[in-house]
Parts: C-alpha cells; sequence; structure tokens
C-alpha cells in the first residue's frame, strides 16, 4: 500500500466571525508524499494545516487520517507535528530541552532522547548549540530547532508552516535540500506550506495551488507549470504575460490585433479567453520577422538573464526573459511558437 | 554609562534617607538599651514570642495559600477574556481597594459578629448563630480579602503576556491537558506566583488591624505585638526593633528559600523537572 490515501479533507468549510475562510476543500493526501500548498497571503494555507493538526473546528466537512474521521480527537492525540510559522519555542527551555520535549512526554529513556536529539541537532546543522536559550538564537536558528522539535517525534504526517520563511537564500536553499532528504529518507509524508513558488517546484511531488480559500489545481510541478488551469495560477506558478484573446475556432487564437496559431481546442467559437505567455518563451528578432512588433521599453539585469519589458503597438506591456541585451528605444519583433501559447478559460468576474 | 550616572543620583538619595537610614536604625535599637548600651537582651527575649512568631508565619501561610487558590485560575480566565470583559473585571477586583482599609476589615466585623449581618441572615433559617468572629479563620478571612488583589494583580500581568501558541506547540507534541499546565503554563507564569506570593506573604505575617479587628485580642499576631512596644503602656523600642529585625529575617529565609525551590527545579540540562 504504497500510495494509499494518509489524509483526507471532505467538504471543509471554516469561517473566522462569519468571514469564509477556506471554502470547501476537497483534498487527498497520499502517504509518503511530499506535498505543497502554495499560495498567496491569507488565502487560507495556514488555516488548513490548522485544520489538520486539530486547532481549528471547521464549520462543516471530515477530517479523515488513515480512513478514520478525526474530526473530534484532540490534537495531542493526532499523530501530526507542526513546525509553526512563527516557530512556538518553549522559552524556559534550551535548545536540547526543546528538542526532546516530545520524547520526555511521553517518557523515553534519558540514554535514547540524548542520542535521538544529537541525531537531529546534527541533522538540522545545530551541534553545538545544545545547551544555548533559544531567546538568543536567530531566527533562523530557532526555525531550525522548531523542525528538529517536531521531526524527533517520527510522526506519520508533518506539516511545515513556511519552515524556512526567516532563512537567508543560501541557508534556505540546503536547508530545502536537506528537508527533501529528510522526507525521502524518513518517507514520512511532508505537507509543506510556501508562498515561495520556485520552491514549491523544486521540492514537491504534489503543488496544490490556493487562493481565496479555495484550490485552484493540483497536480505535479511540471504539470501546474505547463498547463495552468487558469490564468491565476499561471501568474503565481512563475511569471506571466495575460493577455484577452479570442478563440476564433479550434487551434487558432487572436490576439494582440491577429491570429495564432495554438494548440488549445474545445473552446466555444469565439470564446473570451485569457493567452498566457512565459516571459522566457518569447523571443526577440528584427521587427519584420516578428509576429508583434513594438518598442523595448526598459531593461533590468537580474543575473541570469535580462527582464525586458516591450510595448507593442496595441499598447500591452510584454515581460520577456532575454540573455541577450536588447537597447531601450529599439524596434522590436516578438514570436512566440504555437506550444508555448497557453490558453485558459476566463476567470468567472466574482473570482477576480 | 557616565551620562545614566546622574539621572540616578536623586534615587540614590532617596533610596539611603527612606530605606537604608531606617533600616540602620532599626538594627541600632535591636542592639542597645534604652540608655543606649549595646546589648543582645532584646534579642534573646525575642525568644519568648516564639509561638506568637509561628502562628502569624503559619496564618499568614495559609492565606496565601488561599489566595493563590483563588487567584490562579481568576487570574488566568481574566486574561483569556475580550478587553471589554477583561476591564470589567479588573475594575471589580480593584474597587474595594479605593476604599479604606480600616473600614473594609471593619465592615466584615459588622458581618461576622455574633449578631452581626450573617448569623442574623442565617438565623433566619434557623441555623447559628456561629461563633465566627475572633477566630483564626475570621483573621484569615480578612487578610484574604484585603491581599487578594495583590495575588491576581502580577498574575494577571504575566498571563496577559503568556503566549498562547506554546500551549498549542505544547498540545502539538503530545501534551494532555494536564501537561500543558505543569511545562507550559506554569514555568510562564512562575514569575507572577513568585511576586504574587511575596506580595500577600509579607503584608500577612506583619498585619496587625486586621488581627485586632476580627480575631479580638485572643489572636495577637506578630504585628500586634511590634505595634504594642511602640504603644504607650509599655513604650519598648527597643524590644520592638528586635522583633521587626528577627521578623524581617525570616520573612528574608522563607523568600529566599521560595526562590531555591525554583530554581532547584531545573537540572542540569535546564529541564524543569515537575
Ligand atoms: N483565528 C482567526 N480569527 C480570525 N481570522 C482569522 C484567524 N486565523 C486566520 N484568519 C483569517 O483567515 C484568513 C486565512 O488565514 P491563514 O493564516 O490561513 O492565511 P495564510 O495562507 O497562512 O497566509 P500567510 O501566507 O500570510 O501565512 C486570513 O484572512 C486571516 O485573517
Ligand atoms: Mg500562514
Amino acid at each position: 500500500m504504497e500510495n494509499s490515501t494518509i489524509i483526507s479533507l471532505k467538504d471543509i468549510v471554516v469561517e473566522f466571525d462569519g468571514e469564509s475562510v477556506l471554502r470547501h476543500i476537497n483534498l487527498d493526501i497520499r502517504n509518503h508524499e511530499f506535498v505543497t500548498l502554495l499560495g498567496p497571503s491569507g488565502c487560507g494555507k495556514t488555516t488548513t494545516l490548522r485544520i489538520i493538526g486539530g486547532f481549528v473546528n471547521p464549520k462543516s466537512g471530515d477530517v479523515f487520517f488513515d480512513g478514520k474521521r478525526i474530526n473530534d480527537l484532540p490534537p495531542y492525540k493526532r499523530e501530526v507535528n507542526t513546525v509553526f510559522q512563527k516557530y512556538a519555542l518553549f522559552p524556559n527551555l534550551n535548545v536540547y530541552e526543546n528538542i526532546a520535549f516530545g520524547l520526555r512526554l511521553k517518557k523515553v529513556p534519558d540514554e535514547e532522547i540524548r542520542e535521538r536529539v544529537f541525531e537531529m541537532l546534527d541533522l538540522v546543522n545545530m551541534r553545538g548549540y545544545e545547551r544555548r536559550d533559544v531567546n538568543l538564537l536567530s531566527g533562523g536558528q530557532q526555525q531550525r530547532v522548531a523542525i528538529a522539535r517536531a521531526l524527533i517525534n517520527k510522526p506519520q504526517v508533518l506539516l511545515l508552516d513556511e519552515p524556512l520563511g526567516a532563512l537567508d537564500l543560501k541557508l534556505r536553499k540546503e536547508m530545502q535540500i536537506e528537508l527533501k532528504k529528510i522526507q525521502r529518507e524518513t518517507k514520512i509524508t511532508f505537507i509543506y506550506v510556501t508562498h515561495d513558488q520556485e520552491e514549491a517546484l523544486t521540492m514537491s511531488d504534489t503543488v496544490i495551488v490556493m487562493r481565496d480559500g479555495e484550490i485552484q489545481q493540483i497536480g505535479t510541478p511540471i504539470d501546474i507549470y505547463n498547463e495552468p488551469i487558469n490564468a491565476f495560477v499561471a501568474d503565481f506558478i512563475g511569471e506571466s504575460n495575460i493577455i484577452d484573446g479570442i478563440m476564433k475556432k479550434d487551434y487558432l487564437v487572436n490576439f494582440a490585433g491577429r491570429d495564432f496559431d495554438c494548440v488549445d481546442f474545445g473552446f466555444a467559437e469565439n470564446e473570451n479567453v485569457d493567452v498566457v505567455i512565459r516571459p522566457e518563451d518569447i523571443k526577440i528578432s528584427e521587427p519584420e520577422k516578428g509576429q508583434i512588433h513594438g518598442k523595448v521599453e526598459s531593461i533590468i539585469f537580474k543575473g541570469v538573464h535580462y527582464e525586458i519589458v516591450v510595448i507593442d503597438t496595441n499598447g500591452f506591456n510584454w515581460k520577456i526573459h532575454s540573455t541577450l541585451y536588447e537597447e531601450p528605444g529599439r524596434e522590436v519583433g516578438l514570436s512566440v511558437i504555437p506550444d508555448d501559447i497557453h490558453i485558459m478559460h476566463k476567470m468567472a468576474e466574482e473570482e477576480k | 554609562m557616565t551620562k545614566s550616572r546622574y539621572p540616578a543620583f536623586p534615587y540614590i538619595v532617596f533610596m539611603a534617607i527612606f530605606i537604608v537610614i531606617p533600616l540602620i536604625m532599626v538594627a541600632y535599637f535591636a542592639f542597645t538599651t534604652n540608655t543606649g548600651e549595646f546589648t543582645i537582651q532584646n534579642i534573646i527575649r525575642v525568644g519568648d514570642y516564639v509561638p506568637v512568631i509561628i502562628k502569624s508565619l503559619f496564618l499568614a501561610f495559609v492565606a496565601t495559600v488561599i489566595c493563590l487558590g483563588l487567584g490562579y485560575p481568576f487570574a488566568y480566565i481574566m486574561s483569556r477574556k475580550t478587553s471589554n470583559i477583561r476591564r470589567t473585571m479588573f475594575m471589580l477586583i480593584m474597587l474595594p481597594m479605593w476604599m479604606n482599609f480600616l473600614l473594609r476589615t471593619y465592615s466584615w466585623m459588622t458581618i461576622l459578629e455574633n449578631n452581626g449581618l450573617l448569623n442574623r441572615f442565617l438565623g433566619i433559617f434557623g441555623i447559628g448563630p456561629f461563633e465566627m468572629i475572633n477566630t483564626q479563620g475570621a483573621v484569615v478571612l480578612g487578610m484574604v480579602y484585603d491581599y487578594l488583589p495583590f495575588m491576581i494583580v502580577p498574575l494577571y500581568t504575566v498571563m496577559m503576556k503568556m503566549d498562547h501558541s506554546l500551549v498549542q506547540a505544547a498540545q502539538d507534541l503530545g501534551a494532555d491537558p494536564f501537561q500543558v499546565f505543569t511545562h507550559v503554563i506554569l514555568p510562564q507564569t512562575m514569575q507572577g506566583i513568585k511576586t504574587g506570593i511575596t506580595m500577600v506573604f509579607v503584608p500577612s505575617v506583619s498585619t496587625f488591624v486586621i488581627s485586632r479587628m476580627l480575631g479580638g485580642g485572643s489572636e495577637l499576631m506578630v504585628g500586634d505585638l511590634i505595634e504594642m512596644q511602640f504603644g504607650s503602656n509599655n513604650y519598648n523600642p527597643n524590644l520592638g526593633s528586635a522583633i521587626s529585625l528577627v521578623l524581617m529575617i525570616i520573612v528574608l529565609i522563607c523568600m529566599s528559600v521560595m526562590n531555591q525551590f525554583d530554581s532547584d527545579n531545573i537540572d542540569k540540562e535546564g529541564r524543569i523537572a515537575i
């Protein structure tokens, strides 16, 4: 039963003060998976974790763990541990005792605690800090203690609420690799919250994109990046150019003042659609060779590539990633191959 | 560093005049006769009053325990309410304190007297009358009533600052409600408990009005004893100072034992071993 469902949320609704925060969330999480909840601030990621952890009671809907309904199970009886967004380390205990906390409650013998705490300290790169006062640690160090404190209990499911938020880029990359390794080795199901789309794409088996308390799309990172279900997902997962278009017929779309061949079909005739094109999929050429004509508005060096903004003859701002420098003010042509034109149904007006 | 010295100067003078000098004078009186010669006779005479001192310590201890037992849950509940309810509750606790101390204690006299309010009320149902005034119970009641706010306020203060996400963190790690209390809530409120105990115990030990009014003459406490030495008929400030000094030292010992108790509970790993 490698891929049995471990956690499942059925039609979960959460309201705070009459304000709905989660609207009919349905979710199945498979055992041993690395699942990421991704979405903008305030979309309900933390609330979803708190439902699973048992700290929030849904207004309606059911939570299942390993097939059993656990709505009424208090948090301390759930086989789930959490790395909290705000760490929540015990200020009266030192690093060692913070990590040992869960084992102490279970009355694990001192010798074993010692062994496992040091194992954890090695894992999160905090060896030598065991006697430190947690209040005097840096944000990143506190975060690592919080990870160790949750991980030491070897839960079936680990909930991580933006566990790397306070780390600098280098350490974050290191910890991403470390966490991914830990997850692979321990086979613990990770439910990971982030609003960093790159982090979500590189670490996860499955990405769940949320918005305003609703799930937008569930899929593998590649699916989500290449086949975003709507303009919101496309925009949130990496940068995108989103332009209004009209689907003339199957495989033919009109935008930016002309028709383009595309690979999409099954839309209504002359349906208004969102056309999504990734900045790295647009090629800049001589004006006469391009499908769209425009003028370079600005260029910013971004390290690996330049980010170039081109205003076309209809006044639309195209964002383009290129390794080649283009002089601002220059007339250019833009072209894009049919594979890279993504057509999306317009989002309902109220969702915007 | 040099800058901060100047503003501190007035306080140092203040402390010298109103705290250090009186302390030295108490010690001086305690070790001299009324003609000013050195003696330890006063201290030795304090020995005669050991039973009174023990009884005072005992009654103050009982009152402190009751205050803690009542004040702790009250402060906790109050700290969890919305700010409007909190403010109202806080007012209700502080309200009696705006009344004169003597008046407050006096009102308990009229309630507890043999033909006081309570006995008359019980009489309606044919119960009693009970001997309530002039008992140790009445004295403890008076102390609890007068000093309970001193327990609640410091507890409430630390509880307001308490981080409730830690409660969730502990639950998440498998702590049942009792373990949450011993491992998270108690350590975080320990400072408030210590302050509250000190603020109730110290005035309770040396109280004299409450014991005189509610305990009658029979329940003499060490505070009464000291006060008597400065009264008109058997004026003996030297003995009074000696008793005060001994009492002060006993209280100091009690307090440091309490502080010791707390740090003893932290073992080598820095764990609270409750
Ligand atoms: N206890 C609460 N009482 C009232 N409103 C709440 C409560 N907790 C969360 N909310 C609201 O619910 C919404 C979702 O909050 P949540 O913390 O789940 O967002 P999030 O996706 O984790 O955001 P972030 O990325 O900023 O952490 C927010 O609008 C928030 O204000
Ligand atoms: Mg959050």
